[in-house]
């Protein structure tokens, strides 16, 4: 082959590129694109509202589930008010809540509206640790003002927080 | 209570000094550190043994100190101290005994003194198995190593420091969150921190040989079994954390791709792929600089990995003590570590004289595809997982990045190295012959075809993607069985010929070949369970039931199940196949007197490889007339995706019981610079046995 470049050395490094610009170009290429299409945004109900993200799009909707208002049918199904400040959306969910799901905490629901403006999550997730608010809860609300200090210190002696 | 308040009382009139003794200890095993560091280093460069020594000396002695400290928490922690604020933070007196010793570890600071102890334990051993180094390389180690641990120990030490005390001691502690409270979590972190911390002894290697500006053979013999240790560790601790994931959080899935997830997953592709080079380095000299690299990278990805998951910078379910504040030192302490290995490789890389010459088809060429495939591999994971921050610190929406980007990235990255694989091991070294690759992996390649199509036209639904995945699976094993088929002569020669051959095989060629198999039972059930589990919700009343896939579950009842610290429902569902009982499974329902939180005990009925994943959900429904929200998953062939990378971490440990890669050979090599008694000459001849 004689087009190939005369040193060896000349020739390893040929071949070395060679081998690694198809898989820099499939990375580069997929990554770029699965950073286009594959991400979910985080809206707090009040961001929903000005963002309009379109129905059936898969977003992330964070706030805290709003006092009283989760209604826990028979047939599995749980429907409950993510709320921040200024806005509310009504969050309807088939399966099991995660153990540290309660009112009054932060909840982020993945999932998407539907046409109707409600909004169907395929998962709901809390935290593991109760003493902790989803980030993204705790920063939007920070910013709206809503935000009552870092969590509760360790109230030592008592049963918990609750 | 009375009796936990007279133990409080007592504890008030006769206090123990362990506590303060432990906090001594540790800021000792700072000092030793410091020492450690400032006389290694003083001792090469003015070259004086003693110096060396004494640095060697101290680098035992911190690690003496840190494992004081260490029992001291452990102690206030069995003994249920709460005047430690640790303990009262994150333990509970009716906590049973193995979770109040796995509270040591279970909030930051503990972790971060299990981080010390595992830092200053692997400085500690290699000083003990040093003694093949050259001097001047182990002295470069020994400080470097001093220097890493003295900067996480003064972190530990004035930033969250576990032992110390209230000044109002509570009577009761607030407990270790429930989730946690489980015995595959319980030995998860010194698991994990074994792996992780263990990239720090080939960092430290790599800067000292980067400061000796000579790369060799010899260096990279050493570099392998260190990677090897820390990369066996790091595999079992991230499969225990992917079971506990499993059967504890309730939700079936074992792998969510969440930050916490693929903050341990980068360290681990890092040291697989270093693995390889160093293989490389090893036999042929090539890839010198590359595999430094590697090195640094290894452990820096580990110290990324403790500040993602320490910090809580990124949102993830599994965020556990989470402390913003101290992510700033964390994020200091990665940029100084790391910041200056690789400022050192820039300077010194270029005057690493380059290896030998290899054809393109050749194990070399393999190799360094391998290391190709999986560094992009580990590049999308980074920027999968940073890229929410990068979002975030441009000013953007705040966003996720979910399991759609990592399938959509990651994935065709490794099935295209999984599909190269089974060619690696057979290729030669220098020049490879890759037409007789080809006719020798011919039927492997049937076989797996045969098993991707009988796969697509059996199982229902039809699924392409996971009957590919499936033959791929089978490729790998098969596909390692060819290797170890070709080196023994097997089906070729006579059987004793064969077995003569077996039995002298290297152990690191048996340890390759399981590590490769595992990773194929893995893909397997990894592949079945994603592609065709079956899933069932419904909410019962007592006698009523819910079918999944060919499955008949019927709940009979649901009792009161009260524990040492919580309370429970337990529920009693039998499950039928065709009319026949399967089994009678026992899942339950915990609520956790301290803190109220409630947490599901997930019942498996094992089904030869296949389980049966029962859960008991929240009771609803009147009081009169209950009914309970009860799931169950049929996940077929998932016990595979456990017991693969346990194949794949024992192969690692055979692979370290070999004798090339015992420590003494090192020496071997040193015994032509430097004179030292002649090694056993059964030894020698070991030695000169190449691989391949």
């Amino acid at each position: 082959m004689s087009w190939l470049p005369k040193s060896p050395k000349a020739r390893r490094r040929l071949t070395l590129i060679a081998a690694i610009a198809p898989v820099l170009a499939l990375a580069v290429g997929l990554t770029l694109w699965g950073l286009k299409d594959s991400i979910s945004f985080f809206y707090t109900p009040s961001q929903a509202d000005a963002a309009r993200p379109a129905p059936g799009r898969a977003i992330q909707l964070g706030g805290l589930v709003a006092q009283g208002s989760v209604v826990k049918h028979a047939d599995g199904r749980v429907e409950f008010t993510v709320a921040d400040q200024r806005a509310s959306d009504r969050v309807s969910f088939k399966g099991d809540l995660p153990d540290l799901f309660r009112e009054g905490q932060g909840v982020v629901a993945i999932g998407a509206f539907n046409a109707d403006g409600g909004f169907e999550a395929k998962q709901v997730l809390a935290k593991h640790d109760e003493r902790y608010m989803p980030r993204e809860v705790a920063k939007a609300l920070k910013e709206q003002g809503e935000w009552r200090g870092d969590g509760a210190k360790p109230a030592y002696g008592k049963a918990g927080p609750t | 209570m009375a009796r936990r308040r007279s133990q409080a009382r007592l504890r008030e009139g006769r206090p123990d000094v362990i506590a303060e003794f432990g906090a001594f200890a540790l800021v000792l095993g700072l000092v030793m550190s410091l020492a450690q560091a400032g006389l290694s280093a003083a001792g090469r460069i003015t070259r004086s043994r003693p110096l060396a020594g004494a640095g060697e000396g101290a680098a035992l002695a911190a690690f003496l100190g840190v494992a004081l400290a260490f029992a001291a928490l452990m102690h206030g922690f069995v003994t249920s101290d709460f005047s430690i604020s640790n303990v009262a933070a994150n333990s509970h007196s009716e906590k049973p005994l193995l979770y109040r010793v796995a509270g040591t570890w279970g909030s930051h600071e503990g972790s971060m003194l299990l981080w010390c102890l595992a830092l200053t334990g692997y400085g500690a051993v290699m000083v003990v198995f040093g003694a093949g180094l050259s001097a001047r390389l182990r002295a470069s180690a020994v400080a470097v190593q001093g220097a890493l641990g003295s900067v996480f120990l003064a972190y530990t030490v004035f930033a969250s420091n576990p032992l110390v005390r209230l000044a109002d001691p509570p009577v009761e502690g607030r407990s270790l969150n429930p989730l946690l409270q489980d015995p595959a979590l319980a030995i998860h972190p010194p698991f994990l921190y074994a792996g992780y911390v263990g990239m720090s002894v080939v960092f430290s290697l790599g800067a000292a040989a980067l400061i000796e500006g000579r790369i060799d053979a010899a260096w990279a013999r050493w570099v392998r079994p260190w990677t090897l240790t820390a990369w066996s560790f790091l595999t079992v601790g991230i499969t225990l954390g992917a079971f506990w994931a499993y059967y504890e959080l309730g939700w079936g899935g074992w792998w969510f791709w969440d930050p916490v997830e693929n903050a341990s997953f980068m360290p681990w592709l890092v040291a697989t792929a270093l693995l390889h080079s160093a293989v490389v380095t090893e036999k042929r000299g090539a890839l010198a600089g590359w595999t430094v690299f590697l090195a640094l990278s290894a452990f820096s990805f580990s110290m990324l990995g403790a500040f993602l998951v320490r910090s809580g910078v990124l949102t993830s379910v599994h965020a556990f003590a989470v402390d913003p504040t101290r992510g700033v030192l964390l994020l200091s302490i990665l940029g100084a570590a790391s910041g200056s290995g690789f400022a050192l490789f820039a300077w010194r890389a270029p005057a690493l004289k380059p290896g030998g010459a290899f054809a393109p088809i050749s194990r070399e060429s393999a190799l360094v595809l391998n290391n190709i495939l999986l560094s992009a591999a580990t590049t999308t994971v980074l920027l999968g997982t940073l890229y929410p921050l990068i979002r975030e610190a441009i000013g953007g929406q705040a966003i996720s990045v979910g399991p759609p980007y990592f399938n959509l990235t990651f994935t065709p990255l490794m099935a295209a190295l999984l599909v190269l694989l089974p060619a690696g091991p057979l290729l030669a070294w220098k020049r490879g012959d890759a037409a007789g690759v080809a006719q020798r992996l011919g039927l492997a390649a049937l076989i797996a075809l045969a098993a991707g199509f009988l796969t697509f036209a059996l199982a229902s639904p039809r699924h392409a993607f996971g009957a590919a995945g499936v033959g791929l699976g089978v490729w790998l094993i098969v596909g390692a069985g060819v290797e170890i088929a070709e080196r023994t002569h097997a089906f070729r020669g006579p059987a004793a010929e064969t077995w003569r051959r077996m039995s002298g095989l290297p152990r690191g060629a048996w340890g390759m070949t399981l590590a490769h198999a595992g990773l194929g039972v893995f893909l397997l059930g990894a592949c079945f369970e994603t592609t065709w589990k079956v899933e069932a919700a419904e909410t019962l009343a007592i006698g009523k039931s819910l079918d999944a896939g060919a499955y008949h579950l019927v709940l009979e009842s649901v009792a009161p199940a009260d524990g040492p610290n919580y309370e429970a429902e337990r529920g009693r569902i039998r499950a039928t196949r065709d009319g026949a009982l399967v089994c009678e499974a026992a899942p339950e329902r915990r609520t956790y007197s301290a803190g109220g939180q409630t947490t599901s005990e997930v019942a498996i009925c094992q089904r030869g490889p296949s389980h049966l994943y029962i859960v008991l959900g929240e009771r609803r429904g009147t009081p009169a007339a209950p009914v309970w929200l009860v799931r169950a998953y049929w996940n077929p062939w998932a016990s595979l995706i456990f017991l693969g990378p346990m194949i794949m971490a024992l192969g690692g440990a055979v692979s370290l019981s070999d004798r090339r890669l015992r420590l003494g050979v090192a020496r071997r090599r040193q015994a032509k610079a430097e004179p030292r008694p002649a090694p056993a000459p059964e030894l020698a001849a070991r030695t000169a046995e190449g691989e391949g």
